[in-house]
């Protein structure tokens, strides 16, 4: 018997996101080329010396979309990355102490989603008169982390009674290993698909950053190639090879992930598995990243459940 | 405990998340090192602006922040001034105020984005419904679609959409509300003239917005289908009619709630879109005080849309203590 199901939109997904991840790194290596060097006019169309055409400045579109994409991957994964660490400490500190502890941490948690992740990118962004790549990163991370905190939080809650948390404590273990070795494992793989979500949340997030102009300073992300082709008029000069490849690769990555997760859901949740009907569920699922799986404990929590569209809706406005 | 309590408590929060996002929003941008005003004027002043301008901008400015004072002081400032509905001076459009510029700029993206988040919506759900009910390849079909526009940039399809049916098909308008040229005014060709601009971003918004809806509701109504009340009314032999009924309420309870936050959400929802088709709306007004550096104007719309978007909050998470039994109940329990 296998152990893991994947079905094939895993590795449909998978390979599509496992392509694009690949041009990045390696095509600079393979293709060379210099993202700044001119090497046409404006907009000349896709010829032999610029496979993709020349954009506004004369760069090679294809030479920027190797770069753009690598930058862009950066941002997203850096930002994933802290906003999940960030919102995994968060919630399982919060969950696993209760109490005085988690109702601040939650009651700040619920104040920072309330407050519209764009704005916070908005006025942060134009706050940090110098953007370097680490600082969007951690910038779209500051204001993504929250959602996650408060499904950890739910989680690790209804962990806080079992067992083997009092027999941890009981042996003397200390809080952070007992987080670590006794609690963490049960939430990992609600992690992993956060994780991914987070991901081509923050890829989005720094796109839609980068087109309104603030963008990391001195690089190119696919969001600041749509920028140059917004500001410089391309789509209405036609150039379309300036602004179709960075729209559909956007496109196809957030797409790719989005699947990803999906199918990761599958795989990690085998109640979500049985039959057609629940497997169902778990695709839709995805939109609300809440955590869909997690019964909320009150009136309290169903109240504050009022909010979980509004993560949806709010990465919708992201974009 | 009482409903008035429940509002009051619900209103409090919100007031506090307000107080907050206030703060963030009038300090953030004194981040910047050095007097702020320094800044922006010498800005100005690279840019072109007279010598005798730039120093009544800076004047204006010193004196209306009170910027020699210590901070807590110009905080006060900053609350005074806007509960008098004063937003602050525009730097790049002097001598306009905030207020009047997010004036101009408001109606047009309220008129494009209300009737597409409400038809978007209303599709949106049908499609939904309909999907999770037929299932099979109807299902399949209307689900991967609407995954795909719901996971799709809104900007991405603007993008696409304007250079397919604009450009590559000059066959509507590229930019605008209204022709270049043309004066607002209530007459006919001018209404006709705005109407062959509004298609395009108008649907660029509705298919993202119904590929979202779509999924929502399809998983919100399977779920629904499986839930032990539905086996349950089945087994004791109740109408199907009566069971839909049931489901539907149940399912259109977040569905509810979402249009509520997307209404809330609308004026930040669509700024990308906005600035592709040079729509004259907040996203135009916001993209353009972004390159000039106009820093009054970017916090007065980013004020904006925080007091819409808590406030839709709030309103929505009212409606559901009225509307939702279970926290009717739950509220009921407590006291």
């Amino acid at each position: 018997m296998k152990l893991v199901h994947f079905t094939p939109r895993f590795y449909i997904s998978a390979t599509i996101t496992v392509l694009v991840v690949a041009f990045a790194i390696l095509g600079p290596l393979v293709f060379g080329g210099d993202p700044n060097a001119s090497v046409g006019g404006q907009y000349d169309p896709p010829s032999g010396a610029a496979w993709l055409g020349t954009d506004n400045f004369g760069h090679s579109v294809f030479t920027n979309l190797m770069y753009g994409t690598r930058t862009s991957l950066v941002v997203g994964l850096l930002a994933g990355t802290f906003a999940s660490i960030l919102g995994t400490v968060i919630g399982l500190i919060s969950g696993y102490k209760g109490g005085i502890l988690q109702n601040a941490l939650m009651g700040a948690t619920n104040v920072v989603i309330a407050i519209p992740a764009i704005v916070i990118l908005i006025l942060l962004a134009v706050a940090l008169q110098s953007r370097s790549v680490l600082v969007m990163a951690i910038v779209i991370a500051v204001t993504s982390w929250t959602w996650m905190a408060r499904s950890v939080d739910a989680q690790a809650s209804s962990l806080r009674a079992r067992e083997h948390l009092d027999v941890a404590k009981l042996s003397g273990a200390s809080t952070t290993s007992i987080l670590i070795v006794d609690v963490l494992p049960y939430v990992f793989s609600y992690i992993c698909m956060a994780f991914v979500l987070q991901v081509s949340g923050a890829i989005l997030a720094e796109a839609g950053l980068s087109l309104i102009g603030l963008g990391p300073n001195n690089s190119v992300s696919l969001g600041i190639m749509l920028n140059w082709a917004i500001v410089g008029e391309a789509v209405r000069s036609a150039a379309w090879w300036a602004f179709v490849p960075p729209t559909l690769l956007l496109t196809v990555l957030a797409f790719a992930l989005l699947m990803l997760q999906s199918s990761l859901d599958e795989v990690f949740n085998p109640r979500l598995r049985r039959g057609t009907a629940r497997a169902r569920v778990t695709a839709g699922a995805t939109v609300t990243p809440t955590g869909a799986a997690i019964t909320p404990a009150g009136g309290a929590d169903l109240a504050a459940d009022g909010g979980q569209p509004t993560d949806f809706e709010r990465q919708g406005a992201d974009r | 405990m009482g409903l008035g309590k429940y509002v009051s408590r619900k209103a409090l929060w919100y007031l506090g998340a307000m107080f907050v996002a206030a703060v963030l929003n009038f300090l953030l941008p004194r981040l910047i090192p050095g007097n702020p005003v320094d800044t922006i004027v010498s800005n100005l002043g690279r840019g072109g602006t007279q010598g005798e301008a730039l120093t009544k901008i800076y004047e204006e400015y010193v004196a209306r922040f009170g910027l020699d004072q210590p901070l807590w002081q110009q905080f006060i400032t900053y609350f005074v001034n806007l509960f008098q509905g004063d937003f602050g001076t525009s730097f790049s459009q002097y001598p306009a105020s905030v207020g009047g510029l997010i004036a101009q700029a408001l109606p047009w993206s309220i008129a494009l984005q209300l009737p597409a988040i409400i038809v978007g919506w209303l599709i949106g759900n049908i499609i939904g419904a309909v999907a999770a009910f037929k299932g099979g390849m109807f299902d399949r079909g209307a689900f991967l679609t609407s995954l795909f526009f719901s996971s799709m940039p809104q900007y991405c399809l603007a993008i696409l959409l304007l250079y397919l049916l604009a450009v590559y098909i000059p066959y509507l308008p590229a930019s605008g509300a209204y022709s270049f040229g043309a004066t607002p005014e209530f007459s006919i060709p001018f209404m006709v003239d705005v109407l062959q601009h509004y298609w395009l971003p108008f649907f660029s918004l509705v298919i993202i917005f119904v590929g979202g809806q779509a999924v929502g509701m399809r998983s919100m109504a399977i779920y629904e289908l499986g839930s032990d009340y539905v086996n349950y009314s089945r087994g004791v032999g109740l109408s199907d009619s009566r069971i839909v009924r049931y489901i539907f309420r149940n399912a259109m309870l977040p569905q509810v709630s979402g249009l509520a936050l997307a209404i809330g959400a609308m004026i930040g929802g669509a700024l990308i879109t906005e600035i592709v088709f040079s729509y004259p709306g907040i996203g135009q007004t916001l993209f353009s005080a972004i390159n000039q550096k106009d820093y009054p104007v970017v916090q007065g719309i980013t004020l904006l849309l925080l007091v819409f978007v808590l406030l839709a909050n709030f309103l929505v998470d009212v409606a559901y203590g009225f509307i939702d039994p279970r926290i009717r109940a739950a509220r009921e329990g407590e006291r």
